[in-house]
């Protein structure tokens, strides 16, 4: 295995993934900030480097419909995306998982409109939460390549047959170059394998009907398929992750647990921001302060009774969300992990921050802030508030 | 159809439908309110009928018109409507009349 140590932005790190993983067809329509994915890969489309069908579309609806198409018709099928364009998507995004088309979609994380910000936030996948869609988050860019080579495998096993987001932050990890290492074509090749279609349109001589009205008599047995569908989507998720780590010596699984065995309290945060939050707990660990990370990868399937394993020792925890539910009972993050701590004898206080929506920065002194909640609920047993904002003008 | 009273777990997934002709099996008669109803004795054979249904519910024997496929016949008139002027050899009879 040779070992190729580069500088790369988050973006070209994935269209790199792309490349050699070579997929039959790609359609996109470009936004910021996932545009230089798209733009990247499509460089390599002109060079000849790929075999890839790149069909530019008019829209993301479109964009959607057509992998929708050519994955049915028996092909393996990528784009990328985010913000307003995975939103333009919405109804499309049903039609793939109900048909159950794996497509892996790169997502780079990025507000939703209004008012118009085109920097990083969740808003745009979490809202896509239900739509049966297998979710991964990044942390940086070595993450993010890892998981969508990963997620050609998730999506196309037999038990599973969902298609994947992979998603990482816009401009924070998408537009900064950083140190990571990309694998052998080869490897790659070799890991994803070939690909097997399952009742593929162009097998004329097995003819299959898409899309057919199913209504009182079958739609509901459709939408319970999907339920196992996730459901085994974690074992292969902990199997693929396992290869890849044995195949490449980075291993994943459903979450990463960062100084979390004998921590007294945590953060639970996804994505970048557990980068930032790392640091503390490593400056808080210097001064003799129990306290850890867990960062959730997979958001779905969500792994509620691992989490709660993982976290049920703690005398406290905040859930850190880079997204809203307004008007819920926190945000996507929060209620999730709340929700599997319930029933867990002694469960530890847990309350939720909404963060750095519409790309605002969460500095080193907002986790600091943040621990010395944690302490105080702690130590009296307490908490002020269930869910609040932090770096927010008040 | 037998397949409605399977468990999810054996269906094929996505609602595909991996076999040919299964429209077959999908009675679309019953959601007719008129149906066609033929003279024998006005009708040329011309098969104007066959060749405009959109349900292919004109059944034809030796070139000739035979009968409506009342199971798959939808009722929407089409024939009627193509059936040439002077023998106008297929009328349109509510639904009530049959039930
Ligand atoms: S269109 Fe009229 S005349 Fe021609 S075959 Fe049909 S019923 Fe007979
Ligand atoms: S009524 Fe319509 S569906 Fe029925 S036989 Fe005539 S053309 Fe065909």
């Amino acid at each position: 295995m040779s070992k190729k140590i580069v500088a790369m932005t988050g973006n070209h790190a994935v269209a790199n993934a792309m490349k050699q993983i070579n997929p039959d067809v790609c359609a996109a329509y470009p936004i910021t900030p996932s545009t230089e994915v798209m733009q990247v890969f499509a460089s390599f489309a002109a060079d000849g480097a790929v075999d890839t069908n790149l069909v530019t579309v008019e829209s993301e609806h479109s964009a959607m419909s057509a992998c929708i198409g050519a994955a049915a018709a028996g092909g393996r099928v990528m784009t990328a995306t985010s913000s307003a364009g995975l939103a333009l998507m919405w109804e499309m995004l049903y039609v793939a998982s109900g048909t159950r088309l794996p497509i892996v979609m790169q997502v780079v994380n990025r507000a939703l409109s209004a008012p118009i910000n085109i920097h990083c936030d969740h808003s745009d996948s979490m809202g896509a939460r239900d739509a049966s869609w297998i979710q991964l988050y990044a942390e940086n860019a070595q993450e993010a390549y890892d998981n969508i080579i990963q997620a050609v495998l998730i999506s196309e096993e037999m038990d599973v047959r969902l298609p994947i987001m992979t998603c990482m932050d816009g401009f924070i990890i998408s537009h900064s170059i950083e140190k990571m290492e990309l694998l052998d074509d080869n490897e790659v090749k070799a890991f994803i394998g070939d690909y097997k279609p399952h009742f593929p349109m162009l097998d004329v001589e097995n003819p299959v009907t898409y899309g057919p009205i199913a209504l009182q008599n079958f739609y509901i047995e459709m939408k319970r398929q999907q339920v196992d569908a996730m459901e085994s989507a974690k074992q292969v998720i902990l199997d693929v992750g396992k290869k890849f780590g044995d195949s490449f010596g980075r291993h994943y699984g459903f979450f990463e647990e960062y100084m979390l065995e004998d921590a007294e309290v945590a953060f639970v945060v996804m994505s970048s921001a557990a980068g930032t939050v790392k640091a503390v707990v490593n400056e808080l660990r210097e001064k003799g302060h129990k306290v850890g990370l867990l960062k959730p990868r997979m958001f779905r399937p969500f792994p509620a009774e691992e989490m709660a394993n993982a976290l049920k020792h703690l005398k406290a925890l905040v859930v850190m969300d880079r997204s809203d539910s307004f008007g819920s009972a926190g945000g996507p993050l929060f209620t999730e992990v709340r929700s599997a701590l319930y029933g867990v004898e002694n469960a530890p206080l847990a309350f939720g921050k909404v963060f750095g929506l519409g790309g605002r920065d969460l500095e080193v002194h907002h986790v600091e802030e943040l621990f010395k909640e944690l302490d105080k609920a702690s130590k009296t047993g307490t908490i002020d508030k269930v869910t609040d904002y932090i770096t927010v003008r008040v | 159809m037998s397949d409605e009273s399977k468990s999810y777990k054996v269906l094929p997934i996505g609602g595909l439908i991996p076999k040919a002709g299964s429209s077959h099996d999908y009675n679309t008669g019953t959601w007719r309110s008129s149906r066609p109803v033929h003279n024998k004795d006005n009708c040329i054979n011309c098969l104007f009928c066959w060749i405009y249904c959109p349900d292919s519910s004109v059944i034809v024997e030796d070139e000739k018109f035979s009968h409506f496929d009342y199971d798959h016949c939808k009722g929407c008139g089409i024939c009627q409507f193509e059936c040439p002027t002077k023998v106008k050899a297929i009328t349109m009879e509510s639904e009530d009349k049959y039930r």
